[in-house]
This record gives C-alpha cells, structure tokens and sequence, in this order.
C-alpha cells in the first residue's frame, strides 16, 4: 500500500503538471503596456512553484516508497545532512527564491499602482451600481461636472446624479453603458462605488480593482490592441452579481472620435 | 498500561447525573466529544451545501429534486436562484471554517488530548470550558435559525464585506436579519473560543506534571498551545467587528457604511463609516483563522507520523519554532487578502514582504516531516495514510500562495477560483485529513474499540484522489480567469470552462459519497470495533500510559511523572523499540536532540 501510495502522488503530481506545460487553461493574450511584466512574473513564479511542487512530492514518494514496512530488524538510519543542514537550505533557496520574486514584482506592480498616470491620459470616470457599469466621459470642455447622490434617478436616466441646470462642467458630460477607449492612448480610469463593493476586472488589460465605496479609486493603462472585451464585476456586489458585465471596445482614435459623438448626439 | 508509581492526586468524584455527565459536563474529555459532535454535524452539513452548490454550477437550470422544501422562495421548483446560490456558499464557507475547521482540531482534540498529554486532571476552569462548548454551540444553532427565519441567510459570503454587511434588507435577500443572526453566531463563536484559548493555555504553562518541561510536551500539545495564542488575538478582533456590525444594523450607527451611498434612487441614511475598516479588521483575524485551522493539524500529523515511522523528528525544536514563527507571521500577512481592495498600494508592497516570508517557515515544516522518513521503519495505516496525505495537500496547497502572495500577479488572480483551490487545498482538506488522521489514531483511547482499518483505507484513497480531482482544477480555472462566486456562468470567456465545473462536479459528489464510508465506520466501530488495547500503536506520550478509555480524573487518582522526551522510538527497551515518557527506564538512542 505504501508503493500504491507513492506511486499515486507521483501520477497525480505529474497530471497536475501537464495542463500547466501545455498551457491548457491560461489567460487571454495580454493588450496592455503594463502586462508583459505581469505574465513574466507570472512565468517566473510558475516555474519556481512548480519545481518545488514537484521536488517535495517526488522525495516524499520516495521516501515513503522506501522506507516502509522494512522488516523489523531493519536499521533506522538518520539522514545525513540533519535538521541544520535543511534549515539553513531553505532559509538560503527559499529565502532568495521570495526576495527575488518579491523584488521583480515590485516594478511590475509600480507600472500600475505608483506610477502617475501621465498628463495627457484621457480621463474616463467609471461607476458601478447594482448590477451595472456606466461610463462617463468630460465632453468637449474637458471636465466633468459635480456627483450629487440624491439627484440620482434611474428612472430619468441621471445614472451618475448630475445636475446640468446649476453646474455647467456636467452639461456636455458623456454617460455610455459601455466603455469605449482608443488604441494606444493612456486611460486614467476614475472609479466610483454607487451602492456596495464591486470591482474592475478586464482580463486581457491584466487590470483588476475593487471599487470602494465612499473613496474614490483611479488607476491608468494604455490598450494596444483593437477589439471588444467583457469587464465583469469580481467583488461579491449582491444576488445579480454573476450578471455584472459590460464591454471594452478598443478603437482607432478616428473611430473613437466618430462614437463619443454619436453618444454625445444621444 | 504503565506502571507509574506516581503521588496520589486528588480525587474529584465523577457526576452521577445524566445531566452533569452527558450535556452540561465539566469533563473536559466530554467536552472534547461534544465539539466533535458538533464538528461532525456542521461537516456533513457544511458538505451537503457544497452538493447543492457543484449541482447548480455544473447544472443550472436543472431542478435538484426536493430543494424547493428547504426554501420554497430559494429554490421554485427545485431550481436554485442565484441569491438562493450565494446563500448557500456564504454558509458553506461560515459551517466550514468556523465551526469545522476550527473546532474539531483544536476544541474537539485539544479539549480531549492537552490535559492528558500534559499529566493533568482536567483544565484549569472547567466551567469555562463547559461554557465555552455551550456558547459555541449556542452560536451554531443562531446561524442555522437563518435559513428559516426571514428571507434566509446573509447571501454576503464568508468574508461578509462591507458595506453590504451593513446596510440591511435593501442589500438584497438575507442581508436584514440573515447578517444579524451572522454576526451574533460568530460574535458568540468569538466568545467560545477565546475561553477555549484561555483554559488551553493555562492548562499548558501551569498544569504540566513534574517532569514535563516545555520542550517535552508532544507536538500535537505545542500546536494547540500555538494556536490557542493566536485564537486569543485574533478573536478578540473579530468580536468587537461583528458587534459593529449588529449595531450598523439595530442602533443607527455607521461605522462600516460611507456618506452619499444610494440603493433604488434613495440615499442611505447612513454616513461617515469605512468600507475598508471592515476588511482590515475581517482580516486581522481572517488570516490568525487560517493557521488556527493547520496548525493544530500539523502538530496532530506530526504526533501521529513519529508513532508510524519509529524514529524521532529531524528536530523536535525547529518544528515547533517554524509553527511559532508562522503564529507571529500570520498577523503581518492579513493584506494580501486587500491588494487590490483600494488600499495605498505602497502596503500591498509592504504585507508581501511578510507573506512571501511565511513561505520560509511553511517551507522547513515540510522539509523536517519528510526527512525525518529518511531511514524509518514506516508503518501505513490509515492514520499514517491520511498524515502523509495532509504532507501531500499541504505541498499542494501551499505552493499556490506564492503567486497570491504577489501584488503584481494577484492582479490576474485575486478573487478567482485559483483562490478557492489555493485555500481548499491549504487549509480545508489538509485539515480535513488532519482530522481524519487524529480519529483513526486517537479513536481507540477515547472509545476503546478500534476502527475499520479496510474501510478507513478505501475511505482515504477515495478522499486523496477525489480532493485533487476537484481542487487542482480549480487553480487551472483561476488562471483561466473564471471568477469565484458566481451562481451562473454567462460571461462568454466563462463558457469553454463548463465542462471542467461538470468534472469537478462528479469529483465532488465521489469525493462526498466516500465520507459517508467514514461516518459508517465511526459508528459502526464505536460499538461494533474490535476492543482496543490501552497502547495500540506503540506510542509514547501520556494519553498511551493510561487506561482506555482514560478513567474520570485521567490518571486513576495518580500524577504522571515525566522522564523522556515524548519521542523516544527507534530505543531498545523492556518493551520494545520505544520507551513511554512515564517510564523510569533509562535507554540509550542515538537520535536523542541536545
């Protein structure tokens, strides 16, 4: 039984492994500037987690394949390198191993989180509700008029609870139910929590944020590739949660232009 | 059964009562079977859900056949509504680590084991530690009331974030009197438990007979002691949190709900409160929570390997200095859970340091359990299976935290099913086997008869091999993107992962079915088991010196005195290749630690 045991761990750590080597399951392509870091991270760890994984289930296979049921005037035998020899292993793998993984992180993560967004990244305010994303864009003035919670009213569609009679920033404000960028132009994305957490999650951008409610949240990132994407809510908002979705459309800068208008004219 | 020649203790006389005997016992050991009474009803429980839950995900608009009885409004039909879903997940996940994966390593097998191991009568505050019980399962009974009370339980998850915790029924289903009932359930969990700590670790520094240092109580003893340290802090976060919580709820109060948040075009009359005040306090103990579940199963597996293996630890020491430094660890790490919650992101940068160090400890753990193997005569059973297989999960699992553990790749897999199968693997079903382990080996002692070992054995093959079948998918659909707590799969990039929830749907259901095997042999053994001898694995520590079962006051009115180490296998003595920590019999081994 103790061989069936080994023998179990190894098939099972080697099943494990295959759809890994295979890329089986695995993100979208990457369409951002920042995401190449993220998938080399991502590789790196991958190829550290994974040795190790092995390693471990491979020597206590063996171990349990040869050292049990001996006979009982079988000699025990102490491993050579003892305890010292072991800690002193792991602290030095381990320990560079997670510096490093700690340390290239970093840059990865600055990309996105401790990086300004630079001065001429197209703003784009986001709002999550239940069970809905809307998007708002500043207009042609460039700037986008006041919140006022209690003048929100879906019903008349003032999703975001603006006030275009007293506040003239808000009267060319652009609301869409979904989010259009151009290609290869920095977003700032301005987000916004209406009711309860929600959260941003495009996988091809390699962007995920939560949204917090009574703080407002930004973060930038350029697409690089034309195309139509899901944003789905990943925080638990409530009973329609797994129905929270809108779409990216990635444009040309002309096309982009020609579809701000037409929601303006809307 | 050694012979001690030890002091004569004194004597408390057993109750007589059906009452004081068999409900409101003070014997610890009662108690210890009362937890694990509960930890077995709220498993099989916490199981069913998980049943319902696979079923729906892999089958959504199939009716499940009598669930419409359970909640008529929940599931018309038969067919289960996505709130119904969440409902059942957010009790799924509350059942499991609270009142399983908690109680029944540390309450259930600490209550019953850290007195005899360490030589004692019974604990401290025996009071307390009836208590303790009652209150925690006082708070089981409140959390169950939800599911037939109003429009059922808080539909909010484990984690209950705010602010949906705390905005009341306009929330959606559940989120009215479903998180009171929540909130006062682990409030009341807070308080069982920090008296439970109290008595374990008064009962380790002060209750420890002569001869029996600290470097001499077993390892499974150091683990609750560690845990019960950790248990102090931790809970004592989350039960103010939750009384926070319950007064957002009943007294007007905002601490967990901002200003100008709108529900159905109403402003909410709330103001001035912190989402992320919730989370950080949640977490303070949520991650504690996490090695209050594995560590008492480390020091259970570990107990349990070095009775099978027939030699000592590489080192005793570094053991249980690696779960102490995890116990220190586990509060610098809570903000991995919150990379990307809003945070500053400079403190996602700051608590991944501490968390990929925690890889260190959990790393010379491991390393220490499969060395000592090295050269041992091991015994298989289904003890030693289930500890080997905990090794296994553990590896497992653990190995998935180093990518969590990075803020830049937490970004692809934060709040995805490579979390769930992260933490499943890492602290459910390690655990889980811990437990199952600590049953098969401590089964005899408590009820003197012995367990099925063929029927333990198919009960572990079934439960190895069905627990990688469901959960190492779940980290490839992580990666794939598929986002965790969705009653429904409509995204479009979600589709082409159906037909992996279907697998890991029939895993589940296999996987389930094999605890049924387990719970017949439990019972089954408890009156049918061949008659246990007193030391039926050869063992050395106190809970082995003694009668089985162990007679009222443990020791039949005597005090255990200590002369070995607890591990003292692999010597040539009177009795064989071990000798007992109450024998006087002085051997010589080669593996003794300086």
């Amino acid at each position: 039984m103790a061989r069936l045991f080994a023998i179990t761990i190894v098939v099972i750590a080697i099943l494990s492994a295959i759809p890994i080597l295979r890329h089986t399951w695995v993100a979208p392509e990457d369409i951002s500037t920042h995401g190449a870091l993220i998938d080399e991270q991502m590789s790196e760890t991958m190829a550290e987690a994974g040795i190790s994984f092995l390693a471990a289930q491979f020597i206590l296979a063996f171990f349990v394949w040869k050292f049990s049921n001996r006979a009982p005037d079988a000699k025990l035998k102490k491993f050579p390198g003892g305890a010292k020899g072991l800690v002193i292993g792991a602290l030095l793998v381990v320990g560079i191993e997670v510096m490093a993984l700690g340390l290239f992180g970093v840059k990865a993560w600055a990309n996105v989180y401790l990086d300004a967004p630079s001065a001429n990244a197209m703003p784009v305010q986001v709002q999550a509700g239940q069970f809905a994303f809307y998007f708002r864009y500043p207009g042609v003035d460039g700037k986008f008029g006041g919140l006022h919670p209690e003048l929100i009213n879906e019903g008349s569609q003032n999703i975001f609870g603006l006030d275009p009679e007293h506040d003239v920033d808000a009267r060319d404000d652009i609301v869409a139910a979904e989010m259009a960028i151009p290609v290869n132009k920095e977003i700032h994305l301005l987000m916004h929590a209406k009711d309860v957490g929600h959260s941003f999650f495009v996988r091809e951008l390699r962007v995920q944020q939560d949204f917090v409610p009574g703080l407002d949240v930004s973060l930038h990132f350029t697409a690089t590739k034309i195309g139509k994407y899901e944003i789905v809510c990943t925080q638990l908002c409530g009973l329609g949660h797994y129905n929270m979705k809108a779409y990216l459309e990635v444009m040309s800068q002309q096309d982009f232009d020609d579809w701000l208008k037409k929601q303006a004219g809307q | 059964m050694h012979d001690m020649s030890a002091p004569v203790a004194h004597q408390h006389a057993p109750p007589t009562s059906f009452i004081r005997k068999y409900v409101f016992s003070l014997d610890h050991k009662v108690i210890g079977k009362q937890y694990y009474g509960l930890a077995l009803l709220a498993a099989y429980v916490g199981m069913g859900l998980s049943w319902l839950m696979r079923f729906h995900l892999a089958w959504n608009s199939t009716a499940i056949p009598g669930l419409q009885f359970l909640s008529a409004s929940g599931a018309p039909g038969g067919v289960m509504t996505p709130e119904y879903y969440l409902q059942l997940m957010t009790m799924h996940g509350t059942i499991m680590v609270f009142f399983v994966l908690t109680t029944a390593p540390f309450a259930a097998f600490g209550n019953y084991f850290l007195p005899i191991q360490v030589g004692a009568e019974d604990m401290p505050f025996p009071r307390f530690n009836m208590m303790s019980f009652w209150v925690t399962f006082t708070a089981f009974l409140v959390l169950m009331s939800s599911f037939f009370v109003g429009d059922g339980p808080t539909l909010g998850g484990w984690t209950q974030y705010a602010p949906l915790n705390a905005i009341g029924s306009v929330g959606g289903p559940g989120q009215g009197t479903g998180v009171v009932l929540w909130a006062v359930s682990i409030a009341l969990f807070c308080v069982g438990q920090l008296l439970g700590a109290l008595n374990f670790i008064s009962t380790t520094l002060d209750l420890r007979v002569k001869g029996m240092s600290m470097m001499r109580l077993p390892l499974s003893a150091w683990s609750w002691f560690i845990t019960s340290c950790i248990g102090l802090t931790a809970f004592a976060v989350l039960m103010p949190a939750c009384i926070l919580v319950i007064l957002d709820h009943v007294a007007g109060t905002s601490f967990f709900v901002a200003s100008g948040l709108v529900m159905n075009d109403q402003v909410l009359p709330h103001s001035g409160g912190s989402t992320l005040l919730w989370q950080h306090l949640f977490w303070f103990f949520g991650h504690p929570e996490v090695y209050i579940a594995i560590v008492p199963s480390m020091g259970i597996v570990s107990h349990i390997l070095l009775a099978n293996q027939r030699k000592p630890m590489l080192s005793q020491r570094v053991l249980i200095y690696s779960m102490g430094a995890l116990a220190v660890l586990s509060y610098m790490v809570y903000g991995h859970h919150m990379f990307v919650s809003g945070m500053n992101p400079f403190s996602s940068l700051v608590f991944s340091f501490p968390t990929l160090v925690i890889t260190i400890p959990s790393t010379i753990i491991v390393l220490i359990w499969t060395f000592s193997l090295y050269g041992s005569k091991l015994r298989i059973n289904s003890a030693s299976l289930f500890s080997l297989g905990f090794i296994s999960m553990f590896v497992s699992g653990g190995v998935s935290g180093f990518f969590l553990a990075q803020p830049s790749i937490d970004i692809m897999l934060h709040a995805t099913y490579f979390v769930v199968g992260h933490f499943h693997l890492v602290m459910g079903v390690a655990a889980m086997f811990g437990i199952f382990a600590g049953t098969y080996f401590w089964f005899p002692k408590i009820t003197g008869r012995m367990m099925s070992e063929p029927l333990g054995k198919l009960h572990f093959w079934l439960s190895f091999v069905g627990a990688y079948c469901i959960f190492m998918p779940f980290h490839y659909l992580g990666m794939a993107g598929n986002v965790r707590r969705y009653s429904t799969f409509v995204d479009d990039f979600l589709q082409p992962l159906i037909p992996v929830h279907k697998f890991i749907t029939i895993a589940a259901f296999v996987t389930g079915a094999a605890q049924l095997i387990f719970l017949y042999n439990l019972f089954y053994s408890r009156f049918k088991g061949a008659p246990a001898p007193d030391n039926p694995w050869e063992a050395t520590s106190l809970e082995w010196s003694t009668a089985t079962p162990p007679p009222f006051d443990n020791f039949g009115g005597k005090h255990p005195i200590v002369y070995h180490d607890p591990y003292q296998y692999g010597v040539k003595s009177s009795v064989g290749d071990y000798v007992m920590q109450t024998s006087p019999e002085q051997v010589e081994t080669e593996f003794e630690e300086k």
